[in-house]
């Protein structure tokens, strides 16, 4: 009887595998979709939030001491002076408020030999600068004069140094980075794509051969019920795995470009060792089978595909939200309790495996309980199966 | 002759949805489907189950095909009853519905030898088999297209060919020819004959008066889940057609046409 459970798993891999349309938004459209998506964005951000290194940045000042201008062009700012007198201020400011120029300047006339000696009267010289926030250019250049400005400041008082001659403070690992960055963002990611994979599969499989009448067929053979709900699980945890992976793919891809990260410094999976790969297929695997189990058990509930989809939208919420959880708090928690807690504990387990710091005992854990909950929901499945009220109601 | 099929005092109520209550127009929260429902079958004949729509000769197949199970009363099968026993009746009957479809995205051919494993039937005898059967339907022509692609007839033979993969000693077809065209009508109606001539037990619901007469040894006439009536065509059609007797029988049962 087992190979009617491997006859059930052939039979939708064959249809999955060979049907066009299926292979094409199940699998290919998610990971290309994905990469062009989180690319766009990336690009989009970065001019949103950045200027290009070239970007010529337009500053008119008034009474421009020679030091800011010296100490501006060794900063590395790309930026062209411009001197104005006093009377031109009201309509510099017009040109700033209507991007015609990034910044407006004005310095007292005596401001060099008056930092020099603590100015007259003992009183500091201001100076004003004119930005307009709307204008990402001009927010920049604000931003890089006013670094420009502080930086020179604390040279003058100096009344201590920090750090001064030690170029690698941080002492963070490069892969300890990476890990952070990874495990903040991945878990999160990854979670969603699984569950959207299992949610654009597993209502058709069960909801949609309900809705058709097909299943019926199926259940009029000495097949066992128990088979069926088993062959149709392994067969939706493959396929989703499937769709899954390329969304891994896409994201992956793209995640240098979404973080705005140059070429030299590209996303690497160097970091892990062959065990981390392992331990993460493992979490990934028996996630995917939970995951099928709970969508199918909904799925069987409802009387078409159009149903389960609305069904399942709650538990979609609630997964998402314990998929955000993963983002915050410093790497994944350790007591054991929380990794029996369903799709948390695969979230948890993912994070401390991104970030490379994860206890096996944990992570096991979390492998046996997805299974131990993937093999009550295909028991719970197998009774639906058998349930002529779940199975042939109308209505 | 010999009882291939018994039932005995089958009951099955069904609790109505609000949605089924407004449809029916009724307040009450159940509806018996079927009540105390006694015939048999014997091996080797054709037993017709005439009724109108809802007087509840799905709801017996179904429970025949252990699709459901009956509140009382049993059903054997060869001394196997579909209560205690349901997997192994799944093994001994065909059952062919016009609620069973099969896969569209599939082949007859695909889905012939999908279900022949299922039934657990060697390749050759399935190969054999399936030659035969699929050239006597003339399935041979469209074995490749999906069933998608096929016309209603064309599906209907396919169904048909495919409920009968393992060879079983009993057949139970629901409302075989409807929907059919005249010419697949024929092709069915002349393979059921063809099934008693090998020695199968056909249970054949319809409510098709031309085909009972045609087909049938034997006829059960079902009103509101009782039986009305269960004897031979020959005695049932004597004096009168076969739905003037129908027609005798409902307003015996206290049937209302105009309510229908």
């Amino acid at each position: 009887m087992k190979s009617n459970v491997m006859l059930i798993i052939q039979k939708e891999l064959y249809r999955f595998f060979t049907d066009k349309r299926m292979l094409v938004t199940t699998l290919i459209l998610p990971g290309l979709m994905i990469f062009l998506l989180y690319t766009f964005m990336g690009s989009a951000m970065s001019g949103m939030f950045g200027m290009d290194e070239d970007y010529e940045y337009g500053v008119s000042a008034v009474s421009l001491p020679a030091s800011i201008k010296q100490l501006s062009e060794n900063s590395g700012m790309n930026v062209v002076f411009t001197e104005i007198d006093t009377a031109a201020v009201s309509a510099v400011k017009t040109d700033v408020s209507e991007n015609r120029l990034d910044l407006l300047m004005v310095f007292p006339e005596d401001f060099d030999e008056r930092i020099m000696g603590r100015g007259d009267n003992g009183s500091v010289p201001n100076i004003e600068i004119y930005f307009n926030a709307a204008s990402t250019a001009s927010s920049e250049a604000y931003d890089r004069m006013m670094f420009v400005l502080d930086t020179y400041e604390s040279e003058l008082t100096n009344l201590f140094d920090i750090n001064k001659d030690i170029e690698d403070a941080d002492l963070a690992k490069d892969e300890d980075m990476m890990g952070k960055i990874l495990s903040s963002m991945m878990p999160l990611l990854l979670i969603i794509f699984l569950f959207s994979g299992c949610m654009a599969i597993a209502p058709e499989s069960i909801a949609g051969e309900k809705e058709r009448g097909t299943i019926a067929t199926l259940l009029v053979t000495p097949m066992k019920r128990w088979e069926l709900a088993i062959g149709k699980t392994v067969s939706l945890g493959i396929l989703a795995l499937c769709s899954g992976v390329s969304s891994f793919i896409g994201t992956f891809a793209s995640l240098p470009n979404l973080m705005g990260m140059s070429g030299s410094e590209s996303m690497t999976m160097n970091i892990f060792s062959a065990a981390d790969y392992i331990w993460l297929v493992f979490i990934i695997f028996s996630t995917v089978l939970l995951l099928v189990a709970m969508i199918s058990i909904i799925s069987a509930f409802a009387k078409s595909v159009k149903e389960a989809s609305t069904m399942v939208m709650p538990l979609m919420i609630i997964v998402m939200l314990i998929g955000v959880s993963g983002m915050f708090g410093d790497g994944a928690q350790e007591s054991v309790i929380y990794y029996l807690i369903p799709v948390y504990n695969s979230v948890q387990a993912m994070s401390g495996i991104f970030s490379l710091h994860y206890n096996a005992v944990n992570l096991a854990l979390t492998i046996a309980s997805n299974l131990m909950y993937a093999g009550i929901g295909t028991f719970v499945l197998t009774r639906m199966f058998g349930s002529e009220t779940v199975m042939f109601s109308k209505a | 002759m010999n009882e291939l099929l018994v039932v005995k005092d089958l009951k099955k109520t069904f609790t109505l949805s609000a949605k089924q209550r407004k449809l029916e127009r009724t307040n009450e929260t159940r509806k018996v489907a079927i009540n105390g429902l006694s015939f048999s079958a014997y091996k080797g004949e054709i037993f017709g189950l005439l009724g109108a729509n809802g007087a509840g000769k799905t709801t017996t197949l179904r429970i025949l095909a252990t699709l459901i199970s009956p509140d009382a009363g049993d059903a054997w099968m060869d001394g196997v009853s579909v209560r205690e026993n349901p997997a192994k009746i799944r093994g001994k009957i065909g059952f062919l519905t016009g609620d069973l479809r099969l896969e569209e995205f599939f082949t007859p051919n695909y889905l012939y030898d999908f279900f022949s494993k299922l039934h657990g039937i060697d390749e050759d005898t399935a190969a054999k088999r399936k030659k035969e059967l699929f050239g006597k339907f003339g399935i041979d022509q469209f074995a490749e297209v999906k069933i998608a692609n096929l016309s209603t007839g064309m599906k209907q033979k396919a169904s048909l060919v495919i409920s009968i993969v393992h060879d079983p000693d009993i057949v139970i077809f629901d409302e075989p020819t409807n929907g059919l065209d005249v010419l697949t009508a024929k092709i069915v109606t002349d393979f059921l004959l063809e099934l008693k001539q090998y020695g199968k037990t056909v249970i054949l619901s319809t409510h098709i008066f031309s085909l009972i007469e045609k087909v049938c040894d034997r006829v059960g006439i079902i009103i509101d889940g009782k039986m009305a009536v269960c004897d031979t065509l020959q005695n049932l059609t004597k004096e009168k057609s076969m739905e003037e007797r129908f027609f005798e029988y409902y307003e015996r049962m206290g049937g209302d046409l105009n309510e229908k």
